[in-house]
């Protein structure tokens, strides 16, 4: 547990309690006062856990869950401590999800800000659609990785798979393995400073003990249809 | 959608309770699969020689023992093994092939669900709740089996078109997702004299590895052949007389989680169909890889 407090602990029992009222208990804080910290536990791969929170809170869930948790969150930590399923932070706007585990595909995806921590591996489509959102993975992310990204970063601790970064904007890609394949119009580009920099600032946000040199950085190469000044009157 | 569970159990008090366990299992993915449900459960291997045959009748006042006895009079032995909703399971003295042959002769009003001397499949349409009570899953006992919940897209909803479909001999398939080439893939597997009893996609990936089989891939080859000639989006599950494999499409979209303890090893389409297991929340738990074959076999059965 990461919360080493004497504050109160609210603690909810998926065993005995829905998520749909667990949910409208966090949502509730968004407008009225109430507990910061809270620990759940028997999430049991449940969907949809604590989604749409709006508040300066605290959650740990102690076990595996399942779609879409901590999905549009703003300003609330969520702490996942086990694996998560499908779309784990999807459009995170704000605050901060760790996993302790690993993660299925598309985490982060449409993310807009806020921090992805990840300690183990990522699947497929992690951070796909990303819109400012930062990502840092401790092992590896699957196939079609960052695809679209706009914004926000995405770093990778291990190796990342096939087609990274296809048909990517302006999102930073950082990869300290290998890279099975980049995909359209991804580049692999020079690490300057500024990039040392930012890359130390995301892992220690994250808590992960890495050296920032040791990474690649990739991103777009402006070079698809969408980037020609000529196509601008297409859309 | 659909959902997909499997179960193959490492120690006895698994086999005991294996309906128990796979009933849960089944009743976690209702809302991916509502329409229909289905398993293959692996259990009472008969002897060599003598064959076990699943059989649907559409007739709820079905008078299993006219077949009985037309069995046992063809081929001197049969024995109805099991009675459950509108399916029985019958015990003949004769190789499988012969048994069903016969089936399918005297009595086409009758589906054969499944044929071999280890596999049993019930499958139904309505809630994974009901067909679990109306098969009175829970009593079953058995070595390893696989489940479906149905969300129909390709077929219409009907007991022949629920998964599992048998695939051959103790063989049995389930599948999440969809095939876009199962038409004329149905076509060339015919002119190869593959049997289809409906227009239902996942029947022509089971119809596909019953040919593959039949040429003489082993389990793994013609699973890895699905990966060059199914077109589509698919997680399959696979039953063997001793096993089961797991395989993914390259691309990946359908869910699959697996996961292992000293008891048992279960796939499912999520997490919470295995957090309903013994033991679950201390198992070792990962994704399955985009098309990598995953297989499980039990070790020294003569079957």
């Amino acid at each position: 547990m990461a919360v080493a407090t004497s504050e109160a602990v609210e603690v909810v029992d998926l065993a005995t309690t829905s998520v749909r009222e667990l949910n409208q208990r966090l949502h509730d804080l968004a407008r009225t006062p109430g507990p910061r910290l809270w620990r759940i536990l028997n999430p049991n791969g449940a969907h949809a856990l604590a989604c749409g929170l709006d508040a300066d809170l605290e959650v740990e869930i102690e076990g595996h869950v399942g779609y879409y948790c901590a999905g549009m969150n703003k300003r609330a930590t969520v702490r996942v401590h086990g694996n998560a399923s499908t779309g784990i932070a999807e459009n995170l706007m704000s605050g901060r999800v760790e996993v302790d585990g690993n993660v299925s595909q598309s985490a982060g995806a449409t993310g807009r800000g806020g921090l992805l921590v990840v300690r183990g591996n990522a699947s497929s489509r992690c951070g796909i659609s990303m819109k400012g959102i930062d990502i840092v993975v401790g092992g590896d992310v699957g196939h079609m990785s960052a695809f679209m990204a706009q914004k926000g970063c995405l770093v990778v601790c291990g190796d990342a798979g096939d087609a990274l970064g296809d048909s990517i904007y302006e999102a930073r890609l950082y990869v300290r393995g290998k890279v099975a394949g980049l995909g359209a119009d991804c580049i692999e580009k020079e690490l300057r400073e500024e990039h040392v920099a930012q890359l130390r600032g995301l892992l220690e946000a994250a808590g992960i003990d890495a050296d920032p040199t040791e990474f690649r950085r990739y991103g777009s190469a402006r070079q698809l249809y969408t980037f020609k000044i000529d196509n601008a009157g297409a859309y | 959608m659909c959902g997909i569970v499997g179960l193959f159990a490492k120690a006895p008090r698994i086999e005991e309770r294996l309906g128990e366990h796979l009933a849960a299992m089944l009743v976690q993915m209702s809302s991916r699969g509502p329409d229909s449900a289905g398993v293959a459960v692996y259990r009472d291997p008969v002897p060599a020689g003598s064959s076990k045959l699943t059989l649907y009748s559409p007739d709820p006042h079905e008078h299993w023992g006219a077949v009985e006895d037309g069995l046992r009079e063809a081929f001197g032995g049969c024995d109805v093994r099991e009675l459950r909703a509108s399916h029985a399971v019958l015990v003949v003295d004769a190789e499988a092939d012969a048994a069903e042959a016969w089936v399918r002769e005297q009595r086409p009003d009758l589906r054969v669900m499944s044929a071999g001397r280890v596999i049993e499949i019930y499958k139904e349409v309505g809630s994974p709740e009901e067909f679990v009570d109306s098969f009175r899953l829970r009593d079953l006992h058995g070595t390893h089996a696989l489940g479906h919940t149905r969300m129909a897209t390709e077929s219409k909803v009907t007991t022949e078109g629920s998964h599992p479909f048998s695939t051959g001999l103790d063989l049995c398939l389930v599948h999440n997702g969809s095939l876009s080439n199962h038409n004329r893939l149905r076509e060339y597997l015919r002119r190869e004299g593959i049997e289809f009893q409906t227009e239902n996609d996942t029947e022509v990936a089971a119809g596909y590895l019953a040919w593959r089989l039949r040429e003489g891939a082993t389990l793994e080859q013609a699973l890895e052949g699905c990966l060059e000639d199914l077109d589509g989006f698919y997680t399959f599950a696979v039953g063997t007389a001793d096993g089961f494999a797991v395989l993914r499409d390259p691309i990946a979209c359908k869910p699959a989680v697996l996961a292992e303890t000293d008891e048992w090893v279960a796939m499912a389409s999520e997490w919470r169909s295995i957090a309903v297991l013994p033991g679950a929340a201390e198992a070792r738990a990962w994704e399955p890889e985009p098309a990598v074959v995953y297989v499980w076999e039990r070790a020294g059965v003569a079957v």
